[in-house]
């Protein structure tokens, strides 16, 4: 039992919700089964956050709706890849949402070197989003510089965090 | 508005021409002040470089509280002429003092001249006081509601005058006819163009560092006479004084993306310089007014480009994928020097004015942003960016490089009018708190700017007509 509930805790809430009801008073002891955890999740029929809102979005994105970037880079990654793909999927299967990719530097960095630099490297995100078949007139691009940090401390901890490109649903 | 009174001497007339054309605007001679008298022959004293400051720094210089005919309340002060003379007194000493110029002594600690006593001082009281050099001054309340203010600088040893001027000047501009004091004594004593009446615009900034608020906001050269401009509902970014300070070009997010607009201080109006729904920012204005450079990003990729301040067609003047952004024209208007990151990290170019002939200067290590021409046309001031982030200076071929300031981050380098100052602005580690700082060429002299709150993003315009 102890068992069979932490799998279920992995899986989505949804899946909780129906297991809480009738769990099955015989298991077969060897051979379980671990449910799937990329199903795609109906998330549209649980009440919540309305589809297409940043507050849905970043509840299923779960930290993907940002992707990081080395010093002075704009070039997309494996993990900024994934990230971009799970975005792209949610705009894909949400077709009515828009957003806004915002471009973000460092603190180390000039401040209109780095008003360029979240602008390539929001570009480059969106160019990512759209190789995915995601619509350019649904995504909007903005730089934010060195304006907004994430993190507000002065270390490389802290500047890999703000090194960022933050996908932001607009509506 | 502000009239000069007197004929130029010859040595005083050689430095306006070097300073730009509006400061030789001369003015109709009401002519209170006394006549002028021949220049002196000689320039003992001048400093033609950096390395010369110290010897002329090193002037005893004594400013009395200026002196009135009658003490009578003005505009300017309700007191009357008398406590505004004093007032007048302690601009031109603080001007001094706080630039590390001389060893000035202000008014509040020395004896107060009567008014005949201005142009005929009295040499006795003034020797043995270990000043070389003595500043008097009047003001004088006009019929029309003006005032009329003298400057005159003495040779205590030799007990002869050196230099004199007047200005009438609207009771709200007395600091003014202060700073072209301090002006006139730094100028003949040094040999250097004035830059004391002059004016910066800057970003003031408030609220935590993830949502700092930043505001346009402008000041006179020695803090005075500030004003908000924004009211910090949208983020305010890089201004820049138009050269007849009519106009600032600056970056906002009015509508969400970052624009340059163009603020008319005289109607509170702004107007975009480019119609275009490309993001553009780093503004920077031609010497001549006529042009606005601008960086603009297609598609992520940034380059620069010009646009007649009263708008039009923008030329192109970068191209190829990597950043280039910034730049500062030099004096004439002739070529611009801007940085690039083509190389794979931001280091310094110089083109045409036309785009033409762009090549790389800065060959020195560690990387090369924010480049600006000197007003003098030699040097080109910038951000070296060696881990920390340093003020550092070169000459227009990319040699002789001199770092100035030391700090954990200072960036974004100005020039005073006259080329001998540069401001910049400091970050703090940790909280990022900003604030504007000076520093003279010769690195030593270095002090905070007072701004009621945090500052950043400097830009000195120049000196005032």
């Amino acid at each position: 039992m102890k068992r069979l509930a932490l799998i279920v805790a992995t899986t989505s809430v949804l899946a909780l919700a129906a297991c809480k009801t009738s769990a099955p008073d015989d298991l077969p002891p060897t051979q379980v089964t671990t449910p799937p955890i990329d199903t795609p999740t109906p998330v549209a029929t649980v009440a919540g956050p309305v589809a297409g809102s940043q507050e849905h979005f970043t509840r299923i994105m779960a930290g993907r709706d940002t992707i990081f970037f080395d010093t002075d880079m704009s070039n997309i990654d494996n993990d900024d890849a994934t990230a971009l793909r799970a975005q792209a999927e949610y705009m894909l299967q949400y077709t009515a949402s828009t957003a806004t990719v915002e471009g973000h530097a460092d603190e180390r960095g000039t401040r209109d070197y780095n008003l360029a630099l979240g602008e390539r490297r929001a570009t480059a995100a969106r160019n990512y989003l759209v190789s995915l078949g995601v619509p350019e007139s649904r995504l909007h691009v903005v730089s934010q510089g060195e304006e907004r940090p994430a993190v507000t401390a002065s270390n490389e901890a802290a500047w890999a965090r703000n090194r960022r490109a933050v996908t932001v649903m607009v509506r | 508005m502000m009239c000069r009174l007197l004929p130029f001497t010859g040595l005083t007339l050689g430095l306006l021409l070097a300073a730009p054309a509006a400061a030789q605007v001369t003015a109709p001679t009401a002519d209170p002040a006394p006549v002028a008298v021949p220049a002196q022959e000689e320039e003992g004293l001048t400093g033609g470089s950096a390395t010369d400051v110290i010897e002329w720094d090193d002037l005893g210089i004594a400013i009395a509280s200026f002196a009135t005919n009658a003490d009578v309340p003005t505009a300017a002060n309700s007191a009357g002429t008398g406590a505004l003379g004093l007032e007048l007194a302690r601009v031109v000493f603080a001007d001094l003092r706080n630039n590390g110029l001389f060893r000035p002594t202000g008014p509040d600690s020395l004896p107060r001249p009567s008014y005949t006593q201005i142009t005929d001082p009295a040499w006795p009281s003034w020797q043995g006081r270990g000043a070389d050099m003595l500043v008097h001054g009047y003001v004088r309340a006009n019929g029309d509601g003006r005032l009329t203010v003298g400057c005159y600088l003495y040779d205590v040893a030799l007990q002869d005058e050196l230099v004199r001027e007047g200005w009438v000047v609207a009771p709200s501009e007395w600091r003014r006819a202060a700073h072209k004091c301090a002006d006139l004594v730094y100028s003949r004593l040094s040999g250097e163009s004035p830059f004391f009446d002059s004016r910066i615009a800057y970003i003031a900034e408030t609220g935590p560092k993830d949502n700092r608020i930043k505001r346009l906001a402008i000041m006179d050269s020695d803090g005075a006479n500030h004003r908000f401009i924004t009211n910090g509902q949208t983020t305010a970014l890089t201004p820049r004084y138009s050269p007849d300070y009519s106009r600032i070009a600056y970056l906002s997010y009015q509508d969400g993306n970052p624009r340059i607009y163009v603020y008319d201080i005289g109607s509170g109006q702004q107007t975009l310089v480019v119609q275009s729904s490309n993001p553009t920012f780093a503004p920077r204005w031609s010497p001549d007014g006529r042009y606005i450079l601008y960086s603009m990003a297609i598609s992520g990729n940034t380059d620069i480009y010009r646009v007649p301040a009263t708008g039009g067609t923008p030329l192109r003047l970068t191209s190829g994928p990597a950043i280039e952004v910034g730049g500062s024209f030099s004096p004439d208007g002739t070529r611009i020097v801007f940085e690039s990151d083509q190389s794979g990290e931001q280091q310094c170019y110089i083109m045409n004015a036309d785009g033409s002939n762009q090549r790389r200067i800065s060959f020195f290590g560690g990387r090369c942003a924010t480049p600006e021409w000197s007003p003098r046309g030699d040097q080109i001031a910038f951000t070296h960016i060696v881990g920390d982030f340093h003020v550092a200076v070169m000459d227009t071929a990319g040699r002789n490089l001199r770092t100035l300031t030391n700090g954990w981050q200072d960036e974004a380098p100005t020039w005073a009018p006259n080329g001998r100052i540069i401001q910049f602005f400091r970050s703090a580690q940790g909280n990022g708190d900003s604030t504007i700082w000076q520093v003279d060429l010769t690195g030593e002299n270095e002090r905070r700017l007072n701004t009621p709150v945090g500052a950043s993003d400097p830009a000195w315009g120049p000196v005032l007509p």
